[in-house]
């Protein structure tokens, strides 16, 4: 399937806006977050470019799920660095756990549900912590309401993170066309989300 | 813009602007006049005004020598160092790379990437009134950078020049070479430009993004040489490209 130029725009718009949130929108912030949030909207910056200069045949890679990987593991060490202290180590193992079990699989080219496994575990509890994580701030009042974007950011990522993983483990949640189709403007949507969310 | 020099009126940006450009279309026009006989058994070039008849040669050697001594002479009169080093740019393309070595060997584009860099130089000096090591940083990491460029170009044409008989990296040293010699010279040009943002005193977040759009540089000079296809070659042309234009606009910010 052949990229559109308007999901060519969608998916430059993407990468500026991450672009502006590594260089300005986390400064302020301690030295793990800034890195960890520097690797997860990089990532969405070299993916965004990638995929206008290669087209999807990108995503023909095997090492797009180790990289789309990338995205929620740090953006979820980054929330819990900063709002989690009592669980920073711990959650520092299990994502560096999780990442490096999934790069394994990758490169032993380990077959079945095992990799599948690993990729739904790691995702579904760094998804489930961004998601999470900034509505149960808002309810206790430690951070402004429209922290509630980072969540709903952070819920869309992880809903193109699972269309891509199971579109690449050759069991699509749709069709391979409908999810090339809404990728680019999930992804836009997500990363504004997050960018206004951690601005406000 | 490097230089962060309180150089803001408007006439230095239009003589840099001006100077600049007369000189580099009038080097470009000797350039062809040169080699319109290569151009035209070149797929690529062969429908050059040049190439394809459009223009004559004594047109086009008066168009870019008068080109060419208007730019020289501005930016002689606006600094003689300024004019010296666009000078020297132009030497170097004109005679030392495409009427003294293109024709005789691929290490050619050495002195293609010394006269590349030597605009972002000129500009340099201009700011400080010197050659600091921030110019000569960014000179090298436009020197480093060509290879990325023209080297993915010289491997999608490499029928093209054959049939011109020019030699180039990939039919002197092979592709598998080319693409080592494309990931060291990425790497290189990354390093030079981030050195030059830090003597500049570039802020960290420009400096951390800078570092993210190397990682895909890098990324994309490692998948040529392990993975390599028509698609990811080209592909590392064009992000060599977009990276250049962002390190230089991160620059100047």
């Amino acid at each position: 399937m052949k990229i559109s130029p308007l999901d060519r725009i969608l998916l430059l718009l993407m990468s500026l806006l991450s672009a502006w949130q590594v260089a300005i929108g986390i400064n302020d912030f301690d030295t793990l977050p800034i890195i960890a949030y520097t690797i997860g909207f990089g990532t969405l910056i070299i993916a965004g470019l990638l995929i206008i200069i290669l087209g999807w045949e990108f995503l023909e890679s095997p090492f797009v799920v180790v990289i789309s990987s990338l995205i929620p593991a740090s953006l979820s060490l980054g929330l819990a660095w900063e709002y989690l202290p009592d669980i920073r180590i711990f959650y520092l193992s299990f994502v560096s756990i999780g990442f490096l079990a999934i790069l394994a699989t990758r490169l032993t080219g380990t077959t079945r549900n095992f990799p599948l496994i690993i990729v739904t575990i790691a995702h579904g509890v760094e998804g489930l912590l961004i998601s999470l994580l900034p509505i149960w701030l808002v309810t206790k009042g430690l951070v402004s309401v429209s922290f509630l974007l980072v969540g709903f950011g952070g819920a869309l990522s992880g809903l193109s993170g699972l269309l891509l993983t199971f579109m690449k483990f050759n069991k699509p949640i749709l069709e391979r066309s409908l999810t090339l189709h809404i990728l680019p403007g999930l992804l836009l949507v997500s990363t504004a989300a997050l960018v206004a969310g951690f601005s406000f | 813009m490097s230089s962060r020099c309180p150089v803001t009126h408007w006439y230095d940006f239009l003589g840099l602007g001006i100077s600049l450009f007369l000189a580099i279309a009038g080097s470009t026009i000797l350039n062809m006049w040169y080699d319109r006989d290569i151009d035209a058994v070149m797929d690529r070039t062969h429908h050059r005004p040049l190439a394809s008849g459009l223009v004559t040669p004594l047109e086009a050697f008066r168009l870019g020598l008068v080109l060419a001594i208007l730019g020289v002479g501005l930016a002689f009169i606006m600094m003689p160092i300024y004019g010296l080093i666009v000078f020297s740019g132009l030497f170097f393309d004109v005679v030392v790379y495409t009427i003294w070595l293109k024709r005789r060997t691929c290490w050619s584009i050495v002195w293609g990437g010394i006269s590349g860099g030597m605009p972002i130089l000129a500009g340099r000096v201009y700011g400080v009134g010197s050659v600091d090591a921030v110019g000569v940083l960014l000179t090298l990491a436009v020197l480093f950078w060509i290879p990325t460029h023209i080297l993915t170009f010289s491997m999608r044409y490499v029928d093209d020049y054959k049939a011109a008989r020019i030699p180039t990296f990939p039919s002197t040293y092979g592709f598998g070479a080319t693409r080592i010699t494309i990931a060291v010279s990425s790497l290189l040009a990354a390093v030079s430009i981030g050195s030059a943002g830090l003597l500049i005193g570039m802020e960290w977040g420009f400096l951390r993004l800078l570092g993210v759009l190397t990682a895909g540089l890098v990324l994309m000079a490692i998948a040529s040489i392990f993975r390599p296809s028509e698609r990811v070659n080209f592909g590392l042309f064009k992000y060599a490209s977009l990276y250049m234009l962002s390190a230089m606009i991160l620059l100047s910010l």
